[in-house]
């Protein structure tokens, strides 16, 4: 039955016409003519995956392997994949609890239930072995092998450093990086992070359904090889570092060795120390914060963060201004005058030499005063003002109060502090300050802080005779040995051969003299010239020793600190400083007993290293 | 009364059969993996899917064999009774995908909005069957929009906007009827407004509507009437009404992801992780299916769950990958042949129920059509309802069964006399 309408029908059916035919046209735009899609649909079916580089190895001075990788493995697992898995032998093969696998499990099927995350981190080789042969019986489990730092000797932790997973602000700094990859995060890992890290690969994979990996993509022509990273070969000497470390146990201090006339670093050691393999693999974290927790800080590197007053180590530099300004000369004397400023009882000395040897106080104010009154103005405050100018560009000269250009990351380095007249102004007001108010420095004290590596370097540029070059720990690196120009250049202080001659007497007399002040320092059949230091503080004194030897052509130059140890520089960093010296020009250690002694003692008995005696004494 | 053995229309019935299996096969590539590849695996989908087209056609028979005259008399009790279903619904839905349109029974969930369709098609047909009954009198067309007007109104209260908008298909229908022509006009002047009124300038666009009418009124007309000025007047100032109350609905009556869908679809924003995402990886996974496809379970997106509601809603986009532009040629040619059966059958049926009833059914299908295609060509912004027959879903696969049977079961009869 039709009625006045049915011719509307035709309508309904033309729209229904209409519609199929548009879609048809979009069908055709999108599937024929726009190859875009297909382009899309490829780039989607393909993964990149990264090829991680091995880091490069570290070497000591001798070629003595001091870091180098180990493979662990990465357990991985797809969700999806897992099948007629037999949990109970899984887990007894994994050593784990039902409890702990199905949370790792949970957290696998969270981030993706069809690709893959990993399922257990960081198993060892030994751990891996007992399963391998079994793998096949866990479908949707597979290896993935990674590499882990191993230093191979417990020895220089500080100064290697450690390598840790990127931060945000590593991220932010560097795109190379990307979230889960290491970098080094301190030491020689984080300043040559560049050489080490190596250039990472990429491998373009086709995945199929599940995201698996079938094969490469275009026959792997558009995959990049990792680039390994470099060797370091390093200025360490690894048995000297692992002795002074031995000698520097049970107390706070550091030891700075140096070759003095290439401005190697041959041992570095900052005491507490901790064994480098605590911050590798699982117990990194765990081990973290125990050692960042530590009051003692045994991560910081106190050769390099440190920042002491020089004591009277500090006299061999001021002599040296003194008699190169031509305001005193060789054959100075001054009496041992107590009421300028406090000494221990030894006759006045008649020389600079003598001076050095004695250690005498009331010489070295004089000796201070004449540097900084020279009596350009007459105006004693502006001639106190010219007189610090003065004698402050020599101090830089000498490497101090400026970061010494060491290799190793600028932001675990002190300055130091060598006051300039502003630092005095500010604290005093201009024209309110004079020799009288600032002579403390002229003994070490006051004022003035110096680094330990400092310390080190004026016990070179003694031994050199009026120069040196900074002080680096990595000789050369990678298969083409690059070397870094800026340590082959000289740092002159300009003061006159001669003149250091005088100190290097001085030193020589310290050890080897009657009256000398480290007498304990003193190797028979060596002739080490050196300086103590007892430099004031709030707990117990530093003991302070620097020194060199042979005289003649030194092949080591040193600076041994050890905080609040009681007694002077004589009585403790001296003779740790003769066992170091004896221990790297002989070979062995013939005194037995004093190496034992000095290996055991802890001179600071009284200083306490928990955190409930620190609480109490706060108190 | 005179009996006369019933003559199925094979046509439709083969459309439908074949549909419904190409819809099958494509639900089972959707969720292909290794692990389930066994037909009758009834944990997964393509699985539970084969259950429902049993029971679709066990219900088809049942259909066949039930007397025609069963559905006109019983039309308002299947309406009241799924109008109450409906009201159930809203308090005791369980909430799936933002929505409360599913009711949970057990393993199963039903869907009350999918029946509501074929419900008021009866019931519509039947009150405008009914002796007496005129479009052109306003208390019909008050009640005729009243009772598709209820259950659109409830499964909108149910957060399933796609399926409310079903129910502007009942225009077709009514238009056949009697319904004046303009509201098909309206009807499209308003979608273009709307989206020129989003995409330029509204005073630009308002030049232009100027313009028209001045070429309309000096160029087109050679006399022009007191009245001719009046309408032009009239229909630019609505024009006009509606292009600057345009913004006011798409920012304060519309959801925000709807707006982003829109937004999205005029190409406005691309955001291609968040609401473009469906979209953008639909285009993708059809555009790279090329003219032939890369072949049935070959499909690498399909697979890799690149696109959401891959089984469901965006089931075309299986059909793209994997049998290309000839494969999704084909379905929607026959498609649009259906629907054009339908209409020719429709117009054969000697009782106004069984007309008005057919072109009910032709009109739901088209804008299920339409909808669900338009979407996943990036043509229709994204509301999510099913493709007929061939989307994954038990109450969506027995509705349109139902709609469509009761269909075939009245035509098969239609010569028995009233």
């Amino acid at each position: 039955m039709s009625n006045q309408f049915s011719d509307r029908s035709r309508v309904v059916k033309i729209i229904f016409l209409v519609v199929g035919v548009l879609f048809i046209v979009r069908l055709a735009i999108l599937q024929l003519f726009n190859p875009e899609y297909k382009e899309k649909a490829i780039m989607q079916s393909l993964r990149n995956v990264t090829q991680y580089p091995a880091r490069g190895f570290i070497y000591d001075r001798h070629g003595e392997l001091l870091v180098h990788n180990e493979a662990v493995y990465d357990l991985m697992v797809i969700p999806r994949m897992v099948k007629d898995l037999d949990t109970g032998y899984f887990c007894h093969c994994l050593n784990i609890s039902r409890e702990e696998f199905d949370e790792h499990m949970e957290k696998a099927r969270k981030y993706s239930p069809y690709s893959a995350s990993i399922f257990m981190k960081q198993i060892s080789k030994e751990e891996y072995a007992k399963f391998e042969n079994k793998m096949y019986r866990f479908k949707g489990f597979y290896i993935s092998q990674r590499t882990l730092r191993i230093y191979d000797r417990p020895i220089a932790a500080q100064v290697l450093g450690y390598v840790g997973e990127v931060d945000q602000g590593d991220l932010d700094r560097d795109h190379y990086y990307k979230r889960g990859d290491y970098i080094g995060k301190s030491g020689l890992e984080k300043s040559y992070e560049e050489v080490l890290r190596g250039t990472k690969g990429q491998k373009i994979m086709h995945v199929d359904v599940h995201n698996r990996e079938i094969g490469p993509y275009r026959n792997g022509e558009l995959d990049t090889m990792p680039i390994e990273g470099c060797n370091l070969y390093t200025t360490l000497d690894a048995n000297l570092q692992a002795y002074a470390e031995e000698l520097m146990a049970n107390k706070r201090g550091c030891v700075v060795a140096l070759e003095p006339s290439t401005g190697e670093v041959l041992a570095m050691v900052s005491a507490p120390t901790y064994d480098p393999n605590l911050l590798v693999g699982r117990i990194r974290g765990k081990n973290y914060l125990m050692l960042n927790g530590d009051l003692a800080k045994p991560m910081l590197n106190r050769a390099l963060m440190g920042q002491y007053p020089p004591g009277s180590i500090f006299k061999v530099a001021q002599s040296m201004v003194a008699l190169d300004l031509g305001v005193i000369s060789p054959e100075t004397g001054f009496a041992c005058d107590k009421s300028l400023v406090g000494c221990h009882n030894h006759p006045s000395a008649r020389s600079v030499r003598e001076a050095i040897k004695m250690s005498c106080n009331p010489y070295f104010y004089q000796v201070y005063r004449r540097v900084i009154q020279q009596g350009k103005y007459k105006n004693i405050y502006k001639d106190s003002q010219y007189g610090l100018t003065v004698w402050r560009n020599y101090m830089l000269r000498f490497g101090f109060g400026q970061k010494l250009d060491i290799d190793l990351p600028k932001s675990g380095l002190s300055t130091g502090n060598i006051p300039d007249t502003a630092y005095y102004n500010r604290w005093y007001g201009r024209e309110r300050w004079a020799f009288s108010t600032i002579y403390s420095n002229s003994i070490g004290q006051g004022e003035v802080t110096v680094v330990p590596i400092q310390m080190a370097n004026l016990a070179a540029i003694v031994a050199n005779r009026g120069y040196y070059i900074t002080p680096h720990v990595v000789r050369f690196y990678g298969p083409d040995s690059i070397r870094n120009d800026k340590y082959l250049e000289r740092h002159e202080t300009g003061i006159k051969k001669e003149y250091f001659d005088i100190a290097a007497d001085g030193m020589f007399d310290v050890v080897h003299v009657p009256g000398g002040t480290a007498r304990r320092a003193r190797v028979d059949g060596l002739d080490i010239c050196g300086k103590t230091g007892t430099a004031e503080n709030y707990g117990n004194d530093h003991s302070v020793f620097i020194c060199f030897a042979p005289k003649n052509d030194p092949k080591i130059a040193l600076a041994v600190y050890v905080e609040n140890a009681q007694g002077g520089g004589g009585t403790w960093a001296a003779p740790i400083a003769g066992l170091i010296i004896e221990k790297y020009l002989n070979g062995e250690v013939k005194r037995k007993d004093v190496e034992k002694m000095y290996k055991e003692i802890n001179p600071c008995q009284k200083l306490p290293l928990t955190r409930r005696v620190k609480k109490q004494r706060k108190r | 009364m005179y009996q006369e053995k019933p003559k199925y229309d094979w046509l439709t019935i083969g459309l439908y059969i074949f549909i419904m299996l190409f819809g099958w096969l494509n639900i089972y590539a959707a969720g292909y993996d290794e692990e389930h590849a066994a037909v009758f695996d009834f944990s997964v989908q393509h699985g539970k899917q084969i259950i429902w087209i049993a029971i679709a056609a066990l219900l088809a028979i049942i259909i066949l064999y039930t007397e025609p005259r069963v559905f006109s008399n019983t039309a308002y009790a299947i309406y009241g009774i799924v109008m109450v279903l409906l009201v159930v619904t809203l308090f005791i839905a369980t909430v799936t995908k933002g929505g409360k349109s599913w009711i949970d029974f057990g393993s199963f969930k039903f869907q009350p909005s999918e029946f509501a369709k074929f419900a008021t098609a009866l019931a519509v047909s039947k009150y405008l069957s009914a002796i007496g009954v005129d479009l052109k009198v306003m208390r019909t067309k008050v009640v005729t929009v009243a009772l598709i007007a209820i259950p659109a109104a409830l499964i909108f209260l149910q957060h399933d906007t796609g399926s409310a908008l079903v129910f502007l298909g009942f225009v077709l229908p009514l238009y056949r009827e009697g319904l004046s022509g303009n509201i098909l006009v309206i009807g499209v002047s308003a979608i273009v407004l709307f989206v020129l009124a989003l995409l330029v300038n509204k005073f630009i666009l308002l030049g232009i509507l100027v313009t028209l009418a001045l070429l309309y009124l000096f160029v087109w007309l050679n006399k022009r009437t007191r009245n001719d000025y009046l309408h032009t007047l009239i229909v630019v100032a609505s024009c006009a009404l509606f292009v600057f109350s345009v913004d006011f609905v798409f920012n304060s009556i519309l959801e925000p992801h709807q707006r982003e869908r829109i937004d999205v679809l005029l190409g406005k924003t691309e955001d291609l992780q968040g609401s473009g995402y469906n979209v953008n990886q639909s285009k993708i996974a059809i555009g790279s299916g090329g003219i032939i496809g890369k072949g049935f379970l070959n499909g690498t997106l399909t697979k890799a769950d690149f696109v959401p509601e891959q089984e469901t809603d965006f089931i075309f986009c299986t059909v793209g990958e994997e049998w290309g532009f000839f494969g999704c040629t084909l379905l929607i040619v026959l498609y649009v042949i259906l629907l054009q059966r339908l209409i020719v059958m429709a117009e054969r049926q000697r009782s106004s129920f069984a007309r008005v009833y057919g072109y009910s059914v032709a009109s739901i299908l088209f804008i299920h059509l339409f909808v669900n295609v338009g979407m996943v060509l990036g043509l229709v912004p994204v509301i999510g309802i099913p493709l007929p027959f061939f989307s994954y879903g038990g109450s969506s696969l027995l509705a349109f069964t139902i709609l469509l049977f009761i269909f075939i079961r009245q035509d098969a009869s239609k010569n028995q006399l009233l």
